[in-house]
């Protein structure tokens, strides 16, 4: 509850930033709009007073406060729509999207880092270790496109983008197989650069925890390096792969604009996207603030698990 | 078919570029019969907040809503018109009535019958009214009065030129329901969002951010047609994928170079996949260096002469259309073939020549070789205007000039060349509306305030040219019309408040399956009634 309390004033900041940043950009949602249409659609004067964009700073500012406690975050210039409505029609996929590509990076990332920390140094670790600095610097959009090439026009196992096979109507079972081949290919691309990142982080700290002395201890007892893998080196390296997590969910949400528009995915990150440069303030700010209470709401998983895994975290803050 | 398959008619007047062009989509394979079925998956470039088109006149909206909602009359190849929902007009001697006979038996999506009250409506409410272009065409239009469920007499107040109307019809009449629109705020009326028309193709879904799903009208006037049971536009924001999805058979169609021109060679080449460069020629873009003539240096003449000749065009149509684009002489496409004054001259690229206007104009180079410094803002809609705009601070860097390039997101672009006349240079890219009078002369004429996108926002002012203009305006006769706008056309060379370079088309990307396809001037934007799917 606290925890809650304590992120009012974030969120607050976050909100007030977004928008102020917005409005300060050249051009509104009326130029933004002619631009596309090349100046059909309505006058300029009579569109700013539809679209409630004219008037002075102060004005919009109080409107948009309005809008912000109406319940419904205010109108979406952009869509004409309630800005709430908006954003929820996108916010399931990008949740299965996000939770898919985190789970694939603890998962993989896990148990790959696992495999290279049970005995750094060997040829398997730097097998690992070398693939995961690559693929970490390979920028998403290009392996988004990559992988799209490889898996899906030259051999075509998978489709090349959205979220349903359009034009044949699939119920059932194959609708959900078909929903699930659709969201393969962006999670890979969303999430193997984090499987690297948690690998990594895995294997630095198991390599650590070779080094402690209860272990070096143990292994002078006679314990045997497999036995103690899992039970002394790996529990306490896993702690700094969940923090990561619960890091990498804030910049998951940036990612995906570039996978939901190399994926034509109609999710969160693209909308943030068209609310900037179509200069829509109450949907930029309905994005940040739906956002931020996705990654608080991670965090506060993340301190739970870690609270789990770790008894001697989160006693005092619960 | 694994041969690059460019069928690009190219303008009159000009030769087949190579032996090479294949002529895949034409006639012999139109041929073929017709199959009934199947739904035909297009990339969909965007989504307009408004896709009424009979509001918002952009190919942007026309693209999806052209085969919902239909206009009086299409675009013939070769020139002249097909009628749609008018099968006929004329005009009177005194160019204050045109009379229009409908098609009588259509209905709309929706089971009522179409009639000439619909056509009146949307005339006096929308196209005069709500219509940027409409605003131009239909100024002097008094009323349109209904003396029969099939006619309609448009009564202008003022002389109103036949052949201005007529270009008008294709992109500039989409007719409207009235029994859904009368009485309401037609610009938020929720059928703006979700069409009834007449067209081949019914609306059926809009998924915000993932598709539109037209489906097939049972009851369309044309007997038999459409042949496709329905067409999705797949929204598809990078063009990466559009050409792989293409590849991969996921979408068999998209148009408006949404495959990149620099794929265009390898693209074609790809089994089961044809690239057509025809069907553009009736929505001709021009690539314009927009000048500010408030400017000191640009409001010498000699200067914008001197800034026109350090543009090589040839440079311009090869290596940055890559051969897809024609070098403009003046600001009448060549593409229209009535109104192009095909004995214009323009500047010729001549580096030596530039120098030599800049020396005469008094601006001496300085130290370092710069006669003085500019603001270039290339508008960001085009991977072709951005281009441009980098050659042509090359360009100007030959002749002394130094542009410092300005790159703004589309909103700020707009403001800063058409609000706050914030530039020196820019790049634009007007369409050319199938009339001077429709898009064209708006670029030149005075008195426009800012805050008007697209017009003239150069500071240029001339009474001669407003003089010729609006003389044209009311010109009834076609040939004293035409001649008025090789005038137009002639002070427009000599001034150069702007400079035209290039008039360009585009480029469709389609499966072999997809056919019919480009068979007329304004396809792309046209009701793709008779498209099918072999297979």
């Amino acid at each position: 509850m606290t925890r809650i309390i304590a992120a009012i004033p974030t969120m607050a900041f976050v909100v007030i930033g977004a928008f102020v940043l917005l409005s300060l950009a050249p051009g509104d949602a009326v130029d933004a709009y002619l631009a596309q249409t090349g100046g059909s659609g309505g006058a300029g004067d009579d569109l700013r007073r539809r679209w409630g964009v004219g008037g002075s700073p102060p004005e919009r500012m109080a409107a948009f406060a309005a809008g912000i406690f109406s319940g419904h975050l205010g109108q979406s210039i952009v869509h004409g729509r309630p800005v709430l409505d908006v954003v929820m029609e996108r916010l399931p996929v990008t949740l299965t999207l996000m939770g898919l590509s985190l789970a694939l990076a603890v998962g993989l990332g896990g148990a790959l880092g696992l495999v290279a920390g049970a005995r750094p140094g060997a040829p398997r670790d730097r097998a690992l270790s070398a693939s995961a600095l690559i693929v970490n610097a390979i920028p998403n959009f290009w392996l988004g496109l990559l992988l799209m090439l490889l898996l899906a026009v030259r051999a075509p196992l998978l489709p090349v983008g959205g979220l349903q096979t359009l034009g044949a109507p699939l119920t059932g079972w194959s609708a959900v197989i078909d929903r699930a081949q659709h969201l393969v290919l962006p999670t890979l691309a969303l999430g193997l650069g984090y499987v690297a990142l948690s690998m990594r982080a895995l294997r630095a700290g198991m390599a650590e925890t070779w080094r402690a002395d209860h272990v070096r201890a143990a292994r002078a007892l006679g314990h045997r390096r497999r036995s103690l893998v899992w039970r002394a080196v790996a529990r306490p390296a896993i702690l700094p792969v969940v923090v990561l997590a619960g890091q990498q969910a804030g910049t998951m949400i940036g990612g995906s604009v570039v996978v939901e528009t190399v994926f034509a995915i109609p999710g969160m990150g693209r909308l943030a996207f068209e609310a900037v440069s179509g200069r829509d303030p109450p949907l930029l700010v309905g994005v940040v603030l739906v956002s931020t209470v996705l990654v608080l709401a991670i965090n506060l998983i993340v301190d739970l698990t870690l609270a789990r895994l770790d008894p001697r975290i989160g006693a005092a803050d619960a | 078919m694994s041969s690059l398959n460019v069928t690009r008619r190219r303008f009159i007047g000009t030769t087949i570029a190579a032996g090479s062009l294949a002529t895949g989509a034409g006639p012999s394979r139109a041929q073929d019969a017709p199959r009934r079925g199947g739904v035909l998956i297009v990339a969909a470039d965007g989504e307009p907040r408004n896709i009424n088109p009979a509001i918002v006149a952009s190919n942007g909206v026309f693209f999806m809503a052209s085969k919902v909602i239909e206009p009086l009359a299409e675009m013939t190849p070769g020139g002249g018109f097909t009628p749609r929902l008018a099968l006929s007009w004329q005009g009177s001697a005194d160019g204050r009535l045109v009379l229009f006979k409908l098609r009588p038996g259509v209905s709309w999506h929706d089971g009522k019958p179409f009639t000439s009250e619909d056509v009146a409506f949307s005339a006096m409410e929308v196209w005069k009214k709500l219509q940027n272009f409409g605003r131009v065409v239909f100024k002097n239009l008094e009323a349109v009065d209904t003396p029969d469920a099939t006619t309609a007499a448009f009564r202008f107040s003022a002389p109103t030129p036949l052949q201005l109307v007529e270009n008008a019809l294709p992109a500039l009449t989409s007719v409207l329901p009235k029994h859904i629109y009368a009485g309401t705020d037609i610009a938020a009326n929720p059928a703006n969002v979700k069409l009834v028309g007449t067209g081949p193709f019914k609306f059926s879904e809009h998924r915000p951010g993932e598709y539109y799903r037209l489906e097939r009208n049972p009851n369309y006037w044309d007997e038999g047609k459409p042949y496709l049971d329905g067409i999705i536009f797949r929204v598809m924001p990078d063009r990466g994928a559009i050409a792989a999805a293409t590849e991969a058979n996921q979408i068999q169609l998209s148009a408006f170079s949404a495959v990149p021109l620099a794929d265009m060679a390898r693209i074609g080449k790809v089994p089961g996949v044809k690239v057509i460069a025809d069907g553009y020629d009736g929505i001709t873009y021009q690539l314009v260096v927009e000048i500010n003539n408030a400017r000191k240096e640009l409001s010498d003449p000699r200067v914008r002469r001197a800034i026109a000749h350090a543009i090589d065009r040839t440079f311009v149509t090869d290596t940055i259309f890559l051969g897809t684009a024609k070098a403009s002489n003046g600001p009448i496409p060549l593409f229209d073939k009535v109104m192009n004054d095909a004995t214009l001259n323009p500047p010729r690229f001549d580096v030596a020549r530039a120098n030599a206007l800049l020396d005469e104009a008094g601006y001496p180079r300085g130290a370092g070789g710069a006669r003085f410094s500019l603001r270039l803002l290339p508008a960001p809609w085009f991977e072709q205007t951005r281009q441009f705009g980098d050659y042509l601070k090359q360009a100007l860097r030959a002749v002394g000039i130094d542009a410092q390039i300005v790159n703004n997101d589309p909103a700020a672009h707009t403001k800063a060349v058409y609000t706050d006349r914030a530039y020196d240079l820019a790049i634009g890219s007007p369409v050319y509306r199938n009339d001077p009078a429709i898009s064209t002369t708006v670029l030149y004429e005075s008195g426009i305030p800012p805050g008007v996108p697209f017009a003239n926002q150069y500071n240029y002012k001339s009474e001669e040219m407003d003089g010729v203009i609006a003389k044209a305006a009311s010109e009834i006769d076609p040939a004293r019309r035409v001649a008025l706008y090789r005038d137009f056309q002639q002070i427009a060379n000599r001034d150069l408040p702007i400079i035209h370079v290039a008039e360009w088309t585009f480029i469709t990307v389609a499966r072999d399956s997809v056919r019919n396809v480009a068979n007329n001037p304004r396809w792309a934007t046209s009701h793709w009634a008779d498209t099918w799917l072999s297979g």
